[in-house]
């Protein structure tokens, strides 16, 4: 999947369903890839499939490039469970940019925005990984892979991910000892069907695994 | 979109007793309520081991750690044991980064996790 055909997916004018669109990124720094997507559970599978193939077209590692993926993965179920409280029919925007090379490579830019409640930053924390128990760890996994990870209000309704990744600053999570995490294979269209995912349990802020 | 494919168990049961669950497929947010049924069901029967056979899951975030630890709590609360196996690299790597991999009983495969239990029962 080349960059071109990654543009082409573009979904263009953000938001024609919502009361509140998503951010509009300035003229001169649009995103390459942006797609507006329902807060369905259904749809994680391909959405991390997308972003893994992206993040190896611009030369992350196999590794590095699972783990962007599962971060993004990550954030998503966050939005879908903690913020929209597991409706399907919310909007989800998904915005990425290519970085150009620097000192530490070229990178990925990933930003997520939503409508749903408004939660302080500073809130959004994962449970110490010593407290062992069901739920909590999601955040804690988006910050170990990314470089950089940043929640924000923003303006009016929602929240907003910012995640950056540069391909020679791997996360904590490439370190030796850590090999991979997904290849992000694709969805086995051998399995079954089934609608129901699983109900909420726990408060808004908080992670879920 | 709501008709979407979920995840495939398969439940068997050993001589001895131990059941092997053993899903096939991504475990993410939307796949683990089904890994999380399984496994419950799997617990109605009552059996003194539990073997989750990973070895067909290619991908599993959080909300697949979080089935197994709930799994490892009623086990530790019913003096059950609880063995995982057949992880591949990406799975185990996530158990890493959440520091789990210490926490379970965690072998290569399905064999390994019935001598253990022989072993144990010796």
């Amino acid at each position: 999947m080349n960059m071109s055909n990654m543009s082409n997916m573009s979904s263009g004018s953000p938001a024609p369903r919502s009361a509140v669109p998503m951010t509009f990124h300035p003229a001169e720094d649009p995103p390459h890839l942006s797609i507006e997507v329902a807060s369905d559970p259904s749809l994680l599978c391909g959405l991390r499939e997308l972003v893994n193939r992206l993040a190896r077209t611009i030369g992350f590692s196999e590794i590095q490039s699972s783990q962007v993926a599962l971060a993004v993965d990550e954030a998503l179920a966050n939005v879908i469970r903690h913020g929209y409280d597991n409706r399907i029919d919310a909007r989800i925007w998904l915005s990425i940019w290519t970085l150009a090379p620097n000192e530490h490579g070229p990178g990925l830019r990933v930003i997520i925005e939503d409508q749903a409640r408004q939660v302080d930053p500073a809130t959004i924390k994962s449970r110490e990984l010593d407290d062992i128990r069901p739920g909590g760890l999601g955040v804690h996994i988006i910050r170990e892979v990314m470089d950089e990870t940043r929640y924000e209000k923003r303006n009016g309704a929602g929240m907003r991910l910012t995640l950056e990744k540069r391909t020679s600053t791997p996360g904590k999570a490439s370190r030796p000892g850590v090999a991979c995490l997904t290849s992000a294979p694709p969805c086995d269209p051998q399995r079954t069907f089934q609608t129901t995912p699983e109900s909420p349990n726990s408060e808004p802020g908080k992670d879920h695994a | 979109m709501t008709d979407r494919p979920v995840l495939k168990v398969e439940t068997s049961t050993r001589p001895g007793g131990a059941i092997v669950v053993r899903p096939q497929g991504d475990i993410g947010y939307h796949e683990a309520p089904a890994f999380r049924a399984a496994i419950r069901e799997a617990y109605d029967k009552k059996p003194t081991v539990l073997i989750a056979d990973l070895s067909g899951v290619a991908y599993m975030a959080t909300p697949g750690l979080a089935t197994l630890v709930e799994a490892l709590q009623i086990a530790k609360k019913s003096s059950r044991r609880l063995i995982l196996c057949g992880m591949n690299e990406r799975v185990r790597a996530i158990f890493e980064i959440a520091r789990l991999h210490t926490v379970f009983t965690i072998v290569n495969t399905v064999e390994d996790a019935a001598a253990s239990v022989a072993n144990m029962t010796k």
